[in-house]
């Protein structure tokens, strides 16, 4: 077997690029250490020592606010410098290769990496050229994956169903473009979840996606009954040439979640967004901001995340 | 090598004398794990009004640089407010200093405390910063090749060993 890029000899987390390949440990020890994290983020002074004189590179090469903020504000957290680099609209437009931008910014004493990419695979490029002691997170690359996307949606999870042993989720809509969908499928089987659904159109399922353990669903009705979770998914048009879809009214009619739909779900289900939200198209705003919603949660909890995950890698 | 004292007498030990000194502005917390274990006891046998408050120093260590984050960290959770507190900080045993160093600039993080005191089992020696316990059950020689530790039993029986440092 070839070894895991992401885990060092001793099999500690050394750059996290993709959920998938995480051993199940790991997974719960990263969860556990978030855990401790959450604790911090409760406090009035949201800030410990431990990543004192370490510098955080944010190299964004498609644009993003949350998961840019979020790590920002999780790096700072744990008193890290944290330089943001904008970089669709800097070097790289003036013909900077990928790997030049990396080696120049490890000559300004980088330490870790936050790299989301448009291209998949880009941040596994960026961390075999690394130094030793320079580290990479994937924020996002293509349509691949979204690793601490993926780790904060099961943070959530555990945090309201404490057990994935007996739990059933459903993702849904756009599952074709999403990295997030992906990344939290990996997660949720490796940590046993005995079932997991995708629903959604024909056009917007990735073709075999029943080999990564899930079922698939097409009517939404069906597909929610009797859930614990349901994870809506972006309808992300901007990733989408041709005509996947009639119109987005089209897809609110049959893939959009309304409080009728999810009233389907168990009684306690909990509803997650990954945000940015299109109401209207993919959740109702009744539902959006109603009682079973814990999309603001999500976000609370990143940051958390972002901090445990920084720290276990800066570490190594 | 001696014969290592007996923990649960040095709790009740810590308990006397710990006693006629404690009063409504009292507050105690444990450094996990062994810290916490004697700070239950104590806790209970001093009857403190304040709800015990529990300790991970894991993101205050100063060898993160060497070792990286200690491996499931626990949460600290401190349900009282630290400002204006005479506390009393509890670990299992002291020796370099370093985890009460880390642990009173975690506290400073939740606010300025009128007083901390430090309340040990043990006093080991070998101590690399300036820090001493005002409160200590038991001076206890240890070979430098090895590691004194609490251990609590099924029945919640406290009780020191010593073991190979790794």
């Amino acid at each position: 077997m070839q070894s895991n890029p992401q885990l060092n000899a001793n099999g500690e987390l050394r750059h996290l690029l993709s959920i998938e390949g995480l051993p199940r440990d790991v997974l719960g020890s990263i969860l556990d250490t978030a855990a401790s994290f959450v604790g911090v983020t409760e406090r009035e002074v949201k800030k410990v020592p431990i990543l004192r004189g370490k510098s955080v590179f944010n190299l964004f090469f498609e644009p993003s606010t949350r998961t840019r903020t979020t790590f920002e504000i999780a790096a700072k957290r744990l008193s890290a410098d944290v330089i943001n680099l904008n970089i669709a609209v800097s070097s790289q437009t003036k013909g900077e290769s990928l790997l030049d931008t990396v080696a120049n910014l490890s000559a300004m004493q980088a330490d870790l990496f936050v790299v989301r990419h448009g291209s998949s695979g880009a941040p596994y490029l960026i961390a075999q050229h690394v130094k030793p002691h320079e580290h990479v997170i994937n924020a996002g690359d293509g349509r691949h994956a979204h690793p601490t996307q993926g780790l904060l949606d099961l943070y959530t999870i555990r945090h309201y169903k404490q057990d994935f042993s007996r739990l059933s989720v459903a993702i849904v809509g756009d599952v074709l473009h999403s990295r997030v969908a992906r990344s939290l499928i990996h997660g949720l089987t490796t940590l046993g979840t005995p079932e997991v659904r995708v629903i959604g159109p024909q056009t917007l399922l990735p073709t075999g996606v029943e080999s990564l353990g899930v079922r698939v669903f097409h009517d939404m009705r069906e597909g929610l009954r009797g859930v614990d979770v349901v994870v809506m998914l972006r309808l992300q048009s901007e990733r989408m040439r041709g005509a996947l879809l009639p119109s987005a009214q089209e897809f609110f009619k049959h893939y959009g979640l309304t409080a009728e739909k999810l009233a389907l779900a168990k009684p306690d289900a909990i509803v997650m967004h990954p945000g940015p939200m299109n109401r209207g198209v993919e959740i109702d705003s009744s539902v959006a901001d109603g009682p079973h919603s814990v999309i603001l949660p999500q976000v609370t909890f990143g940051i958390a995340v972002r901090m445990a995950v920084m720290s276990m890698v800066a570490g190594k | 090598m001696s014969v290592l004292p007996d923990a649960e007498r040095l709790c009740a030990q810590l308990i006397a004398e710990l006693k006629p000194l404690v009063g409504p502005n009292s507050a105690m917390i444990g450094l996990y794990t062994g810290g916490v274990w004697l700070a239950e006891r104590l806790h209970a046998g001093l009857a403190l009004s304040a709800p015990l408050g529990t300790m991970d120093i894991a993101f205050y260590r100063d060898d993160y640089h060497k070792q990286g984050l200690a491996r499931d960290p626990k949460r600290t959770q401190i349900p009282f407010p630290v400002e204006g507190r005479d506390l009393l900080l509890v670990d299992d045993v002291l020796f370099t200093g370093r985890t009460v160093r880390a642990a009173m600039n975690e506290l400073f993080d939740y606010g300025r405390p009128a007083r901390i005191s430090l309340v040990v089992l043990a006093d080991r020696g070998g101590r690399e910063l300036p820090i001493c316990a005002q409160h200590c059950g038991a001076k206890v020689e240890v070979p430098a090749d090895m590691r004194l530790r609490l251990r609590r039993g099924d029945d919640g029986e406290l009780k020191l060993e010593l073991e190979r440092a790794e």
